[in-house]
């Protein structure tokens, strides 16, 4: 008897096998890395269904440029994330986003795409993703569409896919003249679910911001853009005036909880100061 | 779905991988596939067909303790021993990547890897001392 005794996963090969499998049998749902569902399993949180494992599909991994944007296939993991010269150069917001997800062997498992579909609002990677305007390609037996990441996720693990779709590639517009930050926070670096996570870039045009992304996880039932503080700084100035304004808007479009990891207070302080700490680089 | 951590233990009855926390958190479940470290506990055992697995007892195959085995124990980098094979698989894989590590790349390298009896700082010492002696094995 072990733990996972009942639950049954089927192992396709190729791209098109594993969507006919989803496509016929509603109840059945991806499994690529394994790192969160696999947790999920054994601890009872999860009915006995066909899971359908993606992780043999070649189809689905590797890092591809092109001139408009940089393509990751969605069992792209953490550690092929940290070894790329493009992602640490053009996304490196993403490369620390990996760097500080998990340890060593969990990043050797660990998807982009199943970190998108896991849907947890403390995920590393999603701030990221939403900071660089990311799209997500999904693909069922039907056919395939792309969505904007921003979105993606309606609700407390609720997000824009069917059953039967499965995430494909997530893809990342080119870009440059931009300054980034990333901030988790957490007890460690390594193996901890962040507090609060806060990534954002900022372009300037003179002595004004020409645009502004925020992006923040574990203060939200998703990870959130904090569009109403970024409005709050389009066109003006990066001085005391705009970075209050920027920060009065935030806690009202956050909407922390307390839970064991963290409380409500903590988080919407942490939050304000680390987008302060962006702003002012 | 079995996991590759039972398969291990109970079916090639190979006891030197433990069992920790379960959930993907302690790294004492840990092996590698192909060369690559993984946590047996989250790893579907269909997952590891047709691939090298290497635990604990693959280290030392030949009766010859590997040298990441002889510094931990000659610096004391073993105690109660739960943690024991997957620090010492972690850093086996740290040190085929890194031969030269830093301290920091001990550390984040073993980050994934709880020691209950909180021996640390033995432990990286262990890692650097077998790094050193890979080093000047090769002079």
């Amino acid at each position: 008897m072990t733990p996972l005794d009942g639950f049954d996963l089927v192992t396709p090969t190729t791209l098109d096998e594993a969507l006919a499998l989803l496509a016929s049998d509603p109840a059945a749902r991806p499994l690529a890395g394994g790192t969160d569902v696999m947790v999920q399993l054994e601890a009872g949180q999860l009915p006995p269904r066909r899971y359908v494992s993606l992780w043999g599909l070649r189809e689905l991994r590797g890092i591809v440029e092109a001139p408009d944007a940089v393509t990751l296939g969605a069992l792209t993991t953490y550690t092929d994330i940290r070894r790329s010269d493009t992602i640490a150069r053009e996304y490196p917001l993403l490369a620390r986003a990996a760097e500080e997800t998990g340890g060593v062997a969990t990043q050797n498992r660990g998807t982009i795409g199943g970190n998108i579909a896991n849907a947890s609002p403390a995920a590393d990677t999603p701030p990221a993703l939403l900071v660089y305007d990311a799209a997500v390609e999904l693909r069922s037996s039907a056919g395939t569409r792309r969505v904007a990441y921003a979105g993606f996720h309606s609700g407390y693990k609720q997000m824009d896919m069917q059953p039967g779709e499965i995430i494909t590639r997530v893809h990342l517009p080119r870009r440059s003249g931009w300054r980034d930050y990333y901030r988790k926070v957490g007890p460690r670096r390594a193996q901890a679910i962040s507090k609060v996570c806060v990534a954002g870039s900022i372009a300037m045009d003179g002595p004004a911001v020409r645009d502004v992304r925020i992006a923040l996880g574990s203060v939200a039932p998703t990870v959130v853009r904090a569009a109403a503080a970024e409005g709050a700084l389009r066109g003006k100035r990066i001085d005391g005036e705009s970075i209050a304004a920027a920060r009065r808007a935030l806690v009202h479009e956050i909407a922390p909880i307390d839970d064991l990891r963290s409380t409500a207070e903590y988080r919407l302080r942490v939050a304000a100061n680390r987008v302060e700490e962006f702003l002012r680089g | 779905m079995a996991r590759l951590l039972d398969v291990l233990r109970q079916q090639a009855g190979l006891t030197g991988t433990k069992e920790g926390c379960g959930e993907g958190e302690c790294g004492a479940c840990a092996v590698r596939i192909d060369g690559e470290l993984v946590n047996s506990c989250l790893v579907p055992a269909a997952h590891a067909a047709n691939a090298s697995i290497q635990t604990i007892e693959g280290v030392a195959a030949r009766g010859d303790l590997h040298v990441v085995q002889e510094a931990f124990l000659e610096h004391g980098g073993a105690q109660c021993g739960i943690c024991t094979p997957g620090m010492v698989l972690a850093a086996v894989d740290l040190l085929e990547r890194f031969p030269h590590p830093t301290e920091a790349q001990v550390r984040a390298a073993l980050a994934g890897n709880l020691c209950r009896c909180t021996g640390y700082m033995r432990i990286f010492e262990s890692v650097l001392e077998a790094a050193r002696r890979i080093s000047a094995s090769r002079l």
